[in-house]
């Protein structure tokens, strides 16, 4: 591999590390979110269900 | 709170995947080597749709930050905020592969003469300190107002940033885009169509990612309020 090819490589790995890092961030943060929503929510209609 | 979309989260994810291997394809195995760069040009097809895509996300972020001045639009001031952050992503990745573009074709990672480089991190750095200013302010339409003007205010220095090369006097960083149209055709030119395309597109899968996040984020608020 020459100089050139391991700039080039390590400036793509560069890009698609950054853009999974930010989407992995984003997906655990939206996983979290919509569990706490799905829970308060589930409260909310509990005693509306029991009376 | 919230809009709907034509196109589905899952479609616009498979779409930029989809593009970005077809990029990727041709960036290394269609496109030919430059005569004059050799194999360190190939940097370009996604450095400069990078920095394209920064600058049109800083601009859609002025733009809807103008909107939620002009129309008091409730979601105006979320997508304006998401876009700059996006911006600021896109825009980290130019100076990223910027440097090590440079590095391989001039020698220095950074140059501080050249007037391309020092605005585009200007504009980064303004865009940058947007988030200081925005959570220094306590959540409401105090914060949002003034984060609007901000946002308005960095829109000036995309047509600076966007200009500087050519007005230079000197300059090492290459001209590819001039009033004649673009100075390559052929294989080079499609490969970078399809590299932008790809580019626009995942950076529209990331804003409406990070966009249904926030809107999630202020329907979690709500309910916490009410049950409260």
């Amino acid at each position: 591999m020459t100089t050139a090819e391991r700039y080039v490589t390590a400036a793509y790995c560069v890009v698609f590390a950054l853009v999974l890092v930010y989407v992995v961030i984003i997906a655990l943060k939206l996983q979290r979110l919509e569990r706490e929503v799905a829970a308060l929510e589930s409260k909310r209609e509990g005693p509306a269900d029991d009376g | 709170m919230g809009r709907t979309y034509r196109i589905s989260l899952p479609g616009l994810a498979t779409s930029s995947l989809v593009l970005v291997t077809l990029a990727l394809a041709l960036i290394f195995f269609v496109a030919p080597t430059d005569a004059d760069q050799g194999f360190s040009q190939r940097i370009f097809y996604f450095h400069v749709s990078i920095a394209f895509t920064a600058y049109l996300c800083f601009g859609v972020g002025a733009w809807k930050a103008l909107v939620h001045l002009w129309k008091r639009d409730p979601n105006a001031d979320l997508e304006s905020y998401v876009a700059i952050h996006q911006g600021v992503i896109f825009g980290s990745l130019v100076l990223l592969t910027g440097s090590i573009w440079a590095k391989i074709s001039w020698g220095h990672w950074w140059l501080w003469s050249e007037n391309q480089l020092v605005l585009f991190l200007v504009l980064f750095l303004f865009y940058a300190a947007y988030f200081m200013l925005r959570f220094s302010v306590e959540p409401g339409p105090q914060r949002a107002n003034l984060s609007a003007v901000y946002a308005l205010f960095g829109v000036i220095l995309i047509p600076i940033s966007f200009l500087a090369i050519r007005l230079a006097q000197h300059f090492i960083h290459p001209i590819v885009f001039t009033r004649d149209g673009p100075q390559f055709g052929g294989w080079i030119l499609a490969t970078y169509i399809v590299s932008q395309l790809a580019i626009l597109v995942l950076a529209y899968t990331l804003y409406r990612l990070e966009l249904s996040g926030k809107w999630l984020d202020l329907r979690l608020r709500e309910l916490r309020a009410t049950a409260a």
